[in-house]
């Protein structure tokens, strides 16, 4: 094996501002300071249900990919993308757009469906694209999307959500629906086409969307600092002719300000809002990778130590708002649900046979029966078929 | 001979041709530090240094016109795509770009550039990631198109695509890496010339024509069928564009019978053209109907008891075999 590569140090971007500016594009938005308080001219202002509930969101991200990450290597699931270290920004959007709005995701923001009411045994039946997901056992586990909750699918290859997201605001302009767009694309999407001509679009037809980058360093192997030689992401929107603002990824309440915010603009008809949301994939880019072999402990341990939901722990903590047993109890009934979900859904029978043939089109045609047909000639059918 | 995988098949093409050619360089997501995703470029990173392998950032399109724009100036590029899938991004380089600068030019700009990665369904990644592209880049002048099955193959064909003058698009199984099979020593120095079709299995009962994962299928029904009379002759095109058309014809007269065993779709594609060619240079020979076994025609389902009925299998294979020879 190769000696750690040395690319990576200095250790990338971090939080450190790269010039003292007051560019929203240079500089990092915090609300959560380093002392565990918020900063009272950045502070959203939040009720404290709301503040419990975006802590309670993010825990459960956090159990859940524990516990699938665990199922994936006891041979259960065939894949999964934790998201972990990155529970922020899913969660801070479910909270900061409309239930109407629509949901462009790339692979770390399914945990959006759950903040918008789906349920937790269905959107798990995805990963095992069995006979209770509402997707069929056609895609991939981590591909979530449900129509009932406005959320499309990720794709596999990088970047075409952001012309979509682009397109289905323009669209919703043109029908006068007061509907945003919210597209996802980590930084490694950023190189690809689609990720510019979204922009340029999306500027250009002044379409009501928001297009959020999560930098999280690291496409799979392939650090920031080899993906783009500006200085952020940010940085990247002046030139389609939006704003562009950086923003702290694993600040909550940041997030929470810097999104509302681009989502009330982009519905009052003030045009689209690019966010650079500076975070840090804690685990693997998926099951399928092992990032030891890319990257150095010491700059996983910085992150740790940026933890997003360790940060808002503390803060709910200072304030009065979480005991410490009440952590443990919300905890321990988060745990709970999640097993109950998985023991119901891994009973659930594969998808029915006859299903492969069908949504190919809206009807059914001559050349599908008749490899329906076929197929039921030469191949024996399965009890639960 | 020796026995090794075809994944260490296709590298060890990659270094003897890097080290045989200082123009040779491979470019692509991931091949460099991370040691390709598949893991074929182990090493080569450490052996020829950051000029000769190189990371890109995550933009198809971008590093096959970069790649391009070398091999027309000199440089002999090969391009990996993380899987082939991905290389849809860069259609129009490939297509109408690579495919014509040489005919565009009037014959005085050459590209010599090979496009190589894994093709075809794995297991369990989904419609996006499953696609049989064969038949998207066989049907376009101006490239070749070269799909080995064996890790024999997979070495001199890569030898020979990298060697090329004209682009090669190099499509490596994804199923196939792991497999083993003999392979000549290094210093052999073994081309394998494009358009020469390879019998795998001699027989007079039937004659099977398949390329890529699905041969392995072929090759087991092929033993399926013997237990019961009917011995079929394998044979492997190993490149579709040039495609040894007359191997596969001179089997067909001999068996009379011919099927058709491919990964991609039904409809159109390779296995389509050479149900034509056949019958109109075999016609009086056939004494059945050409069949074809085929994925069928749907994106590829997630859900393992879907996914196994959607791809060739031997019972299919069998039954189109059956039919073709009356032996229901």
């Amino acid at each position: 094996m190769l000696e750690k590569d040395a690319r990576n140090t200095p250790l990338p971007l971090g939080f450190a501002t790269p010039e003292p500016a007051n560019d929203p594009a240079l500089s990092l938005f915090r609300v959560l300071r380093d002392d565990d308080t918020a900063d009272p001219a950045k502070d959203p202002v939040l009720s404290d249900a709301t503040l419990q509930s975006l802590f309670e969101h993010m825990l459960r991200v956090r159990l859940l990919d524990e516990r699938m990450m665990m199922r994936q290597r006891q041979g259960k699931v065939g894949f999964y993308g934790a998201v972990t270290g990155q529970e922020a920004c899913p969660v801070a959007t479910g909270f900061a757009t409309k239930k109407t709005d629509w949901i462009f995701p790339a692979l770390r923001e399914n945990a959006i469906m759950l903040v918008r009411g789906f349920p937790l045994s269905t959107w798990l039946a995805q990963v095992y694209g069995n006979s209770g997901d509402v997707l069929k056992g056609r895609q991939m586990p981590s591909h979530m999307s449900a129509r009932s909750v406005n959320q499309v699918s990720w794709s596999s290859c990088l970047g075409p959500q952001l012309p979509q997201a682009v397109g289905a605001a323009w669209a919703a302009k043109k029908r006068g629906d007061d509907m945003v767009a919210v597209a996802f694309s980590g930084d490694g999407a950023t190189s690809e086409p689609d990720f510019h001509t979204a922009m340029n679009f999306a500027a250009v037809m002044n379409a009501p969307c928001v297009l959020i980058c999560q930098n999280n360093h690291w496409a799979i192997s392939v650090p920031s600092s080899k993906q783009t030689a500006s200085k952020t992401f940010a940085i990247k929107a002046r030139a389609y002719g939006m704003p562009g603002i950086r923003v702290d990824g694993n600040d909550v309440l940041a997030l929470y300000a810097v999104i509302h915010d681009a989502v009330e603009r982009a519905r009052r008809g003030e045009g689209p809002t690019f966010i650079e949301a500076v975070t840090y994939r804690i685990g693997a880019h998926s099951s399928s990778d092992d990032p030891s072999v890319y990257r150095s402990d010491e700059e996983v341990e910085l992150w740790r130590g940026r933890d997003p939901i360790a940060r808002m722990d503390r803060y709910l903590t200072k304030r009065g708002l979480m005991t410490r047993a009440q952590r443990v109890s919300l905890e321990e009934r988060i745990k709970a649900e999640i097993l109950r979900a998985i023991r119901e859904v891994e009973t659930l029978p594969p998808p029915p046979r006859d299903s492969l043939f069908d949504d190919v089109y809206g009807t059914r045609p001559w050349h599908l029966e008749e490899q329906r047909a076929e197929l039921a000639r030469h191949e024996p059918v399965a009890p639960h078929d | 001979m020796r026995s090794i995988r075809y994944r260490e098949a296709v590298r060890e093409a990659l270094l003897e041709e890097m080290d045989r050619d200082e123009a040779v360089f491979l470019m692509g997501e991931e091949v460099g530090h991370y040691q390709g995703a598949y893991k074929v470029s182990e090493g080569l990173l450490a052996q020829f240094g950051e000029k000769r392998v190189i990371d890109t950032p995550i933009a198809e399109a971008g590093f096959a016109g970069i790649g391009i724009g070398a091999a027309m100036t000199g440089l002999r590029p090969v391009i990996e795509f993380m899987t082939w899938n991905f290389s849809f991004v860069a259609f129009d380089q490939i297509i109408s770009n690579a495919a014509k600068i040489y005919q565009m030019s009037g014959g005085k700009i050459t590209v010599p550039i090979v496009f190589r990665g894994p093709n075809g369904a794995a297991k369990q990644v989904g419609a996006q990631h499953s696609h049989a592209v064969s038949p998207f880049y066989v049907s376009i002048p101006g490239i070749w198109v070269a799909i080995p099955s064996t890790p024999r193959d997979a070495k001199g064909l890569l030898k020979t695509a990298i060697r090329d003058d004209n682009p090669v698009v190099f499509l490596e199984g994804e199923t196939l890496y792991n497999v083993k099979g003999d392979v000549p020593e290094t210093d052999d120095d073994e081309l394998i010339p494009f358009g020469k079709a390879r019998i795998a299995r001699e027989g007079d009962g039937c004659t099977i024509v398949a390329w890529g994962s699905p041969y392995y299928t072929a090759l087991e029904a092929a033993e399926e069928l013997a237990k019961d009379g009917i011995e079929c002759e394998v044979v492997d095109p190993r490149t579709l564009r040039p495609l040894d058309i007359e191997t596969i014809v001179e089997s067909v007269k001999k068996t009379n019978r011919c099927v058709i065993v491919h990964e991609h779709w039904p409809y159109g594609g390779p296995g389509a053209e050479i149900a034509d060619q056949v019958q109109r240079r075999a016609f009086d020979y056939l004494d059945a109907p050409i069949e074809r076994v085929a994925s069928l025609d749907l994106p590829m389902p997630y859900a393992t008891n879907l996914e196994t009925l959607v791809l060739p299998t031997v019972p299919r294979v069998v039954e189109a075999v059956r039919k073709a020879t009356y032996a229901r």
